[in-house]
């Protein structure tokens, strides 16, 4: 093994609308960084090679799998989690919405699937059953079927009309 | 994983000369949606990471007199969301719209894709039977090699040491052309090719002028099935003559047995996305 | 225990109030086994045989140990030598040499991914790399991958030490763990005076329950030689008593926490990194959290077993069965317990048999050992049965609905091992089926071009396990109710749980706030699992209301110095029966009531809930070019007893059939012939999608089981049954093709129609 020293990088970036400086090993995700630098669990790992979703997370406007991304290329970056969805006011409508149709059962997938919804919501305000089905295509869920998760999808969209 | 040091260069010299020091040792990172998985799985063992996003010509997209450019780094969705790109090349699409989920296309890249020579690669195929260019940088500057060129082997590529794919170029085609590309999977996303086929045609005066066909799966590399695709060239598109390319094709394809696939079952599917990517390809130019 | 189903209209019960730890895991608050961070704590990894099947020679952790950044190195060597004692029951058994040989290998591994030492540093990165250092040195044998051949003369026997039970008699040198046998009638002459007798084998390769968190475990070992354990589980009491004896520790010196749990359908029963992270952490008395990788939780958690059921089945020119046969193989993988004996029970569960026989064996190969996965072996016996009497419909000309009216299961027909059940709901659910708009409806409408639709309905049971729950409940000082409670929530049992203590107490059910806490905070509790939380953890809540009631009743009488009898309680209202002035609101009689604060405890232990069945219907959509399958309309219907909280009830259908839809069509455990699974990942083990199914229509039919207050069955488990024979009944509709392997994958299906052609 050759001699490669690596440090930590400093770097800047902006985690629910809260600008902050970090210190990441270079190699590390952007998942492992949430997660343990930053400290914010809500985004979970369920497989590490971005075939599941339950790390999504809102990345200057587009979903990506966080443990598909480095730690280090937050830098500059806007990142939205699930921890950034409800403001002190009360839940966002897809929140609520997956509340009130029962769209978890263990809530494991439950952030990268909001997440995942929301970014859909946000740019198109009535999608299909087919269309929410293909936009969360990436998001696994073991336990609910997706039946209740399309449900709530469709009634936020409807709602937050 | 071994750890490694995070380069993000913002010109292609910068990048060349990094990724020169370190040699085998370097990898590219555009949407990290393969290199990340492989490093972690100890495919690589890496000291340094260098992430092209950075240098422009990775991530534009323009067009030329006579091409479409596209960085190598630019993420499929940039792809798909232009009208203009959507409108004049649907087959390149097609893949673009069904690599990983809306998630992996946020990141992941058709130039990726081609570098990471994966038999089973969406992006590929497509490629080829429209084309496409590579334009690679090295220490002593760009070169261009045809897309076909680039895979040389599962995971293997034509890129020297020290060298990066900067763009993908398309040459322009008038509205007589069109592809397809068609991928057979189990699930309906968010899977690897069991078979995959694009077929590209060319229309002049109720014949095809030209035709394109490739395979993917079915090879240690993607394959430009050249062969099957010239059965078709001066030919009316009739369903018997298709029928003859796609059965060339199903010979052309060589595939191995895996979890994703049986032999039989791999060739069966050449055969037919061969047929049916030929028939929308046509279906796309009018015919 | 038993009593009536109260009768009357509920309050708080059939409806859907928004579950109370809803909020936390939508705002990402909640914590499940890998978010929990320690002072101090330091990050375990194992290293795992890359073999399936090979003698340990020996291991040299010496490289690992000089890594800057490692703090501790273990092998079984550090963990006591246990002998081979048998203990517990249902879901939980196993011997405890073998509980701990899982934990981490002594002197053969028995499966690839199998554990044979850890460590623990300073962060996961140098943890992994440490483990890459530790050297072992093995001697390969030739792995037994399948049930044929771990039956067959002269194969590799994994477990040379172990006796095993064939139908009564101690044999050695056996892949078959136990071979157990029930019979009852006269075959022989069934099948002589059968019309018509059909027989068929299926085969179904290993599957796993997939759930999105992988395990993980985090222990704490003081100088007390107390352990602290938080864990992801579906039991913290299973955990406490599986750490404890793998530890040869007192249980009251292991503390289990259980965090929120991202899924488990069975997996999360046995431990595996517990005691890891515990031993590590007593070599460096630092907080130790060890995790798996998705690779991890395939290659060495899980499975449901894979296996070989052939089932008989005779019946009269009247359609009447006469006689059944079935002759069950299951994998257990590398330890005993493939869960034969439910199979057992529920192989001819839905139909009244006559005369019937099951042999069931319990066989070893070189996988992972199997672990419970919803109805554990009700769908692998369900796909045999079903398939034969999917058979006998279309041969005779049956309609399937009637055929199974006909032959249906019902209140005193004799159950497979003897007992004959009590008030079960299956023909309800098979008359619900028939006047389903499903059902009734055109199969081909709308089809794409190119592709052939067919129809496909199975039935499934399972029989809901009971045992032992504890719940406590204390009024607090404004009027609601904290209950505590020891079942960890996999999907909603919070909620299911309250309501019922809500329902008894007159109160909504947002004022009886659930708490799931430690194993030294509450009774015992046994696992969430075998479809009995609700029914007997919500029956612990149910008398711990009326006991609470009795106490603020006995509180008012202190208080309005009257005798007890002149009280009443209603509606969260306390008063005298004679006097209108004395009343009392909950608020009221929890300030200060006389005598110190009102509080309650119930446990109970309870036999079997009553048997749940479901009735599925499937329509296909199937490119015969390709061989791609889609689900374009399904339809679970299924007697849920008395559906507490609706919403659950049916996601649990839904969920159920969404697992029993991968199993059929694509889900597998890919085996090289080195007993290597090559596909897991998330990405080739292919579990369904968002794209891959349609909406899942419910019905739930309401037969309240005569064993709980209000009815409740056990809902999670049933609706895995159905599915995979429903579809590969859809498959023989749409084709003419009989499928009897799992996954009917598209290779499968172009395979067999090529062969018919």
């Amino acid at each position: 093994m050759s001699e490669n020293k690596v440090k930590k990088v400093a770097v800047n970036t902006t985690i629910n609308g809260e600008e902050m400086d970090i210190l990441v090993d270079p190699y590390i995700s952007l998942l492992e960084t949430l997660r343990e630098v930053v400290g914010i669990t809500g985004t979970k790992e369920g497989c590490n090679d971005g075939n599941c979703g339950a790390c999504t997370i809102n990345l200057d406007g587009r979903i990506v799998d966080s443990c598909l991304v480095l730690g280090v290329e937050a830098e500059g970056k806007n990142i939205e989690t699930v921890e950034g969805m409800a403001t002190p006011d009360g839940l966002h409508p897809l929140q609520q919405a997956f509340l009130e149709e029962a769209a978890l059962q263990c809530g494991i997938c439950t952030p990268g699937f909001l997440v995942s919804a929301k970014a859909l919501l946000d740019n198109e305000p009535d999608p299909s059953e087919e269309r929410i089905r293909h936009w969360l295509a990436g998001n696994l869920c073991r336990c609910t079927g997706y039946d209740k998760i399309v449900k709530a999808v469709t009634k936020a969209s409807k709602e937050s009309k | 994983m071994h750890p490694f040091n995070y380069y993000a260069p913002e010109s292609i010299e910068e990048a060349s000369k990094i990724l020169e020091k370190y040699g085998e040792k370097a990898k590219c990172l555009a949407g990290g949606t393969d290199v990340l998985v492989q490093t972690r799985g100890e495919k690589f063992d890496l000291d340094a990471i260098v992430d092209v996003k950075k240098i422009p010509e990775l991530t534009e997209l323009k067009w030329t007199d006579s091409h479409l450019v596209f960085g190598a780094a630019t993420p499929c969705y940039v792809l798909y969301e232009d009208p203009k790109v959507c409108e004049k090349f649907p087959g390149i699409i097609d893949s673009a719209f069904l690599i990983g989920g809306i998630q992996i296309q946020s990141r992941a890249s058709l130039g990726g894709n081609l570098c990471n020579a994966s038999p089973s690669a969406d992006g590929i195929c497509s490629l080829i039977v429209h084309e496409a260019i590579c334009v690679i940088a090295g220490s002593s500057g760009l070169r261009e090699i045809p897309v076909e060129e680039m895979c040389q082997g599962p995971g293997r590529n034509a890129l020297e040491n020290g060298e990066f794919l900067v763009s993908i170029k398309i040459p322009l085609k008038d509205n007589k052309f069109s592809a397809s590309y068609e991928r057979f999977i189990p699930r309906n996303e968010m899977d690897i090719a069991v078979a995959a086929v694009a077929s590209s045609v060319e229309m002049q005066d109720g014949k095809v002028s030209s035709c394109r066909i490739a395979l993917a799966a079915v090879g240690p590399t993607p394959i430009y099935a050249q062969a099957a695709s010239e059965l078709i060239i001066g030919k009316e598109p009739t369903e018997d003559n298709i029928k003859i390319v796609s059965e060339k094709a199903k010979e052309i394809a060589s595939p191995i047995a895996d979890m994703r696939g049986t032999i039989e079952h791999r060739k069966d599917l050449i055969e037919v996305l061969t047929r049916r990517t030929i028939s929308k390809a046509l279906e796309r130019v009018g015919v | 225990m038993v009593s009536t189903p109260e009768n009357k209209n509920y309050k708080v019960i059939g409806t859907r109030p928004i579950r109370h730890d809803g909020y936390d895991k939508v705002t990402g608050r909640a914590q499940y086994g890998a978010d929990i961070k320690l002072p101090g704590m330091l990050i375990g990894a194992v290293v795992r045989s890359p073999h399936a099947h090979a003698r340990i020679k020996s291991i040299d952790t010496s490289e690992a140990e000089r890594l800057d950044g490692v703090f501790a190195v273990m092998t079984a060597k550090d963990l006591p030598r246990l002998g081979d004692v048998v203990r517990g029951n249902s879901e939980e058994s196993g011997s405890e040499k073998h509980l701990s040989e899982n934990v981490m290998a002594f002197d053969k591994v028995l499966y690839k991914g199998h554990v044979v030492a850890g460590v623990a540093a300073k962060d996961q990165n140098t943890a992994f790399e440490a483990a890459k250092k530790i050297k072992v040195d093995y001697e390969i044998l030739k792995p037994v991958i399948d049930v044929d051949q771990a039956m067959s003369k002269d194969a590799p026997i994994l477990h040379e030490d172990y006796t095993c039970d064939h139908l009564g008699k101690e044999v050695k040198n056996s892949n078959v763990a136990a071979h157990v046998r029930h019979e009852n009638g006269d075959l022989e002459n069934g099948f002589d005076k059968a019309d018509l007798v059909v027989e068929k084998e299926v085969d179904m390769q290993t599957v796993h329950q997939g759930y999105i968190e992988p395990h993980s475990g985090t222990a704490v070992w003081d100088e007390e030689d107390r352990v602290k354990v938080w864990t992801s589980t579906q039991g913290s009491f299973a955990v406490r008593d599986s750490v404890s004896k793998v530890l040869d520790l007192d249980v009251s010196r292991v503390k289990v926490t259980p965090m929120e749990i991202g899924g488990g359908f069975g997996g999360k029963i046995p431990i595996y990194l517990e005691p890891i992270s515990a031993v590590l952490s007593r070599k460096t008395r630092r907080p130790v959290k060890t995790m798996m990788s998705r690779t991890d939780v395939f290659d060495a958690t899980g499975p449901g077993p894979g296996g070989k059921v052939k089932v008989k089945i005779g019946i009269d020119a009247d359609g009447k069965i006469l006689a059944a046969y079935a002759d069950i193989r299951l994998e257990a993988g590398a330890y005993p317990e493939a869960f034969i004996e439910a199979a057992a029970k529920c192989v001819f569960s839905c139909y009244d048999v006559p005369a019937m026989k099951i042999d069931a064996y319990d066989v070893l190969v070189n996988k992972p050992s199997s672990a419970p996965y919803r109805a554990p072996a009700s769908p692998q016996v369900a796909f045999a049965t079903e398939t034969v009497v999917d058979e006998i419909c279309k041969i005779k000309g049956y309609d399937p609905i009637d055929f199974r009216l006909l032959n249906v299961a019902e209140k005193g027909t004799r159950t497979a091992l003897g007992p004959k059940y009590r008030t079960i709901g299956l023909k309800e659910c098979l008359e619900a089926a028939k006047k389903s708009d499903h059902w009734k409806s055109n199969l081909n409408s709308n089809p794409k071009t190119g592709k052939k639709r067919g129809r496909g309905i199975a039935s499934g049971y399972w029989f809901n396990i009971g045992f032992k729950s504890s719940v406590n409940l204390s009024l607090n000082p404004d009027g609601k109710v904290a209950l505590i409670e020891g079942s960890t929530d996999i999907g909603g049992s919070r909620a299911s749980i309250a309501m019922q203590a809500a329902e008894v107490l007159g109160i909504p059910a947002e004022d009886v706030r659930p708490s799931v806490v430690d194993t030294d905070s509450i009774g015992i509790t046994d696992v969430t699992g075998g479809s009995r939380t609700t029914y007997a953890t919500g029956y612990a809540a149910y008398n711990a209301a009326h006991k609470l009631i009795e106490e603020i009743i006995e509180k008012a009488a202190l208080k309005w110095d009257i005798s007890k009898d002149q009280i009443e309680y209603s509606d969260g209202v306390v008063k005298s029966k004679t006097d209108s002035e004395l009343k009392m609101t909950l608020k009221e009689i929890a300030d200060d009531p006389p005598g110190g604060p009102i509080v309650s405890s119930a446990s109970v232990d309870l036999e079997e809930a009553g048997g749940g069945f479901a009735v599925h219907i499937a329509d296909l959509e199937i490119d015969e070019e390709t061989g791609k399958t889609d689900v374009v309309n399904y339809t679970a219907i299924q007697d849920v007893g008395k559906a507490i909280h609706p919403s659950y009830v049916e996601g649990q259908m839904q969920g159920g059939a969404a697992q029993g839809i991968g199993w059929a069509l694509n889900e597998e455990y890919f085996m090289s012939d080195d007993g290597v699974m090559l596909n897991s990942s998330y990405l080739d083990y292919r579990m369904p999608i968002a794209l891959d199914l349609p909406m899942i229509n419910t019905i739930m039919v309401e037969v309240p089981s005569e064993e709980h207050p209000y009815g409740v069955r056990g809902v999670g488990e049933p609706p895995i049954v159905p599915p995979v024979p429903a579809i590969g009944n859809a498959i023989n509709d749409a084709l003419g093709l009989r499928l009897l392997s799992t996954p009917m994958k598209p290779s499968r299906i172009t395979e067999a129609l090529k062969r018919k052609k």
